[in-house]
């Protein structure tokens, strides 16, 4: 579902244009910390592995078939960061030599495929990973991260065409008719995706980005059968890895305390700002601070988006508010993110 | 593609020789004005038409070859001819029809948006060598690494996608067809192997270009920045576009 020039407004596409760019320049910055200095080669493989998977397609139901969206597989195998960076340049390259999707739209298509499927996918993984560790459980999450991340890109598209999309429709029924749909097509990818992980751990487990806690600690034994566990395998650095460590080496979990926690509160925001107040009670303190959230928002972004319709929907009550919730989330953390970035110190050492 | 991209036409043509980021920039600009333009100015849509149509010409890009890759828009054509029958609003009935008349423009809009967006697009693929496309996307200061990155991809491709076909050449010569949902573990474990074969040959690649001297930038051979004359060709045709443009802005005009 590649979006063409014209499905939005001129003010939105810049606008998704400047998100997606923020997003990739945050991801290249990760992607160093995930490959070292091999970013460039193996982000590029990888981005020919994930359009090579994209024309994989696979039966869904008599007759019909799919291919995957791969957001969530590639987060799951190579790190976020390197999935969206692979993504964002199958899209650039699908744009600039295939003539698929629209140059406009570009930033669009970046958010929603690139972005969101690996975010959402990841954040779910992350979790899912958290309740139930082990093999099963990373096949058990890379289900439900594929499963969830293709009905969240196709509802963050109807977020953005009842913003500056260029055709009247109801905003629920689309939201409902997308929801539906692409849940179906969450499934066939859930399966493939979780099969795909499973597959490749039964075969290289080291090489699962999002399977790294699972690997077993180094033991070392000495003559007299005494054992001591190495804790926390160092990491190839830049010149382990330049004279050709293989990843196997890359067993110790190196992700801190923080990532999990950053992420997971990232999705309990997201939940909270976006599902819980739809059901929110209709008491006047909640309508009340509603209605100024929507008020700031509408006034924070009058300069992004010439027809924003916060206000016109501010009486109509349970979708739009929750909608109006996860904008402002995703907003308030782009921003801070793209603060936080520019704020730290520049490295200075080019790869 | 290592002989050109999937729509590039070989020629001589001056658009052909134009520097990639002259043209780069030229296409954005030209799509941006055209989806900046009000749906209302059926004329407006005409003349952007016949801006590319004279990029074709002087580009000898036959019309066929961009009708046949214009295919790519069909699943959005589908969705603009379903957008006037769900949409809201004021309702008119045609050949036996009822239609939503806002959702009558938004189909408009986006066939004609999307048509402009997507043949000026095939135009860039069809004069610029992808390669060529890179560099200009660097001279227009994209991040090196992601042109890097681009570029891998752009000259692996070809390697990936034979590795798959050979998987299904592999998998159809035993018999195999995938029919319905239980076939989906075998399509996954190709998956599966084609990961570790596309990463396995990322880490093969990497050494080798160590071994090679490769210390994280690529040598530059491109040539030199774009002469004022280039630019001022490349931008005519986003220039005129945005003259046509102004022009509808302009109290007493058409409208």
């Amino acid at each position: 579902m590649h979006v063409p020039d014209g499905f939005f407004t001129a003010a939105v596409s810049i606008s998704a244009g400047a998100v997606a760019a923020a997003g990739v320049a945050v991801c290249l910055r990760g992607a160093r910390r995930e490959l070292d200095d091999r970013t460039a080669p193996m982000a590029g493989l990888v981005a020919a592995f994930v359009f090579a998977v994209q024309m994989l397609n696979f039966p869904v139901a008599a007759g019909t078939s799919g291919h995957l969206l791969g957001g969530a597989l590639a987060a799951i195998l190579v790190g976020p960061y390197t999935g969206v960076l692979a993504i964002a340049v199958v899209l650039v390259v699908q744009a600039l030599f295939f003539a698929d999707g629209g140059l406009t739209a570009l930033g669009v298509n970046i958010v929603l495929m690139g972005l969101v499927t690996v975010l959402v996918g990841w954040a779910v993984f992350r979790l899912v990973t958290r309740v139930a560790p082990g093999r099963g459980g990373v096949t058990a999450a890379s289900f439900a991260a594929a499963l969830l991340s293709v009905p969240a890109s196709a509802l963050v598209f109807t977020l953005l065409f009842w913003l500056g999309g260029t055709a009247p429709i109801e905003i629920g029924t689309v939201a409902a008719a997308m929801t539906g749909v692409h849940v179906l097509i969450g499934i066939g990818e859930g399966l493939i995706t979780a099969l795909t992980v499973g597959a490749v751990l039964a075969v290289r487990p080291d090489l699962v980005h999002g399977a790294r806690g699972l690997a077993r600690p180094l033991v070392l034994r000495d003559a007299d059968g005494t054992g001591t566990v190495v804790q926390g395998a160092p990491e190839p650095t830049g010149t382990g890895a330049r004279t050709g460590a293989r990843t196997g080496a890359r067993t110790g979990a190196r992700t801190g305390a923080a990532r999990p926690f950053v992420l997971a509160a990232l999705g309990l925001t997201l939940l909270l700002a976006g599902v819980v107040s739809f059901f929110a009670s209709p008491d006047p303190d909640g309508l009340e601070s509603v209605a100024e959230e929507q008020g700031f928002l509408g006034q924070a972004t009058d300069h992004l988006f010439g027809g924003w319709p916060l206000g016109d929907y501010g009486e109509v009550g349970g979708i739009p508010v929750g909608v109006a919730g996860v904008i402002g989330v995703a907003l308030t953390l782009l921003v801070a993110a793209a603060v936080a970035y520019a704020a730290r110190g520049r490295d200075r050492t080019k790869v | 593609m290592s002989a050109g991209g999937p729509l590039y036409v070989p020629g001589g043509s001056p658009v052909h020789r134009l520097p990639p980021q002259c043209k780069l920039l030229a296409v954005l600009a030209f799509a941006i004005v055209v989806v900046a333009t009000p749906r209302e100015w059926f004329w407006a849509f005409g003349l952007y038409a016949g801006l590319l149509a004279a990029v074709a010409a002087v580009a000898r890009i036959r019309p066929g070859h961009i009708l046949r890759r214009m295919v790519i828009e069909v699943p959005f054509v589908l969705f603009a001819f379903l957008v006037p029958v769900v949409g809201t609003g004021e309702r008119t009935v045609l050949l036996g029809l009822s239609l939503s008349v806002p959702g009558l423009w938004a189909a408009w809009n986006i066939l004609a948006k999307a048509t402009l967006g997507v043949t000026a697009s095939i135009l860039l693929a069809s004069t610029t060598e992808p390669r060529d496309m890179l560099v200009g996307a660097q001279r227009l200061r994209v991040p090196d690494l992601l042109v890097q990155i681009a570029m891998f991809m752009l000259r692996y491709l070809d390697v990936i996608m034979d590795e798959m076909r050979r998987m299904r050449v592999a998998r159809e010569s035993r018999g195999f067809r995938a029919r319905d949902v239980r076939h989906i573990p075998v399509i996954a474990r190709s998956a599966g192997a084609l990961f570790i074969r596309s990463y396995e040959r990322g880490e093969r690649v990497h050494l080798a270009m160590l071994s090679r001297g490769y210390a994280g930038r690529m040598p530059m051979t491109h040539a030199g920045p774009a002469t004022a004359g280039q630019w001022g060709t490349a931008l005519a045709l986003p220039l005129a576009a945005l003259a046509v443009f102004l022009s509808g802005l302009l109290p007493g005009s058409v409208l």
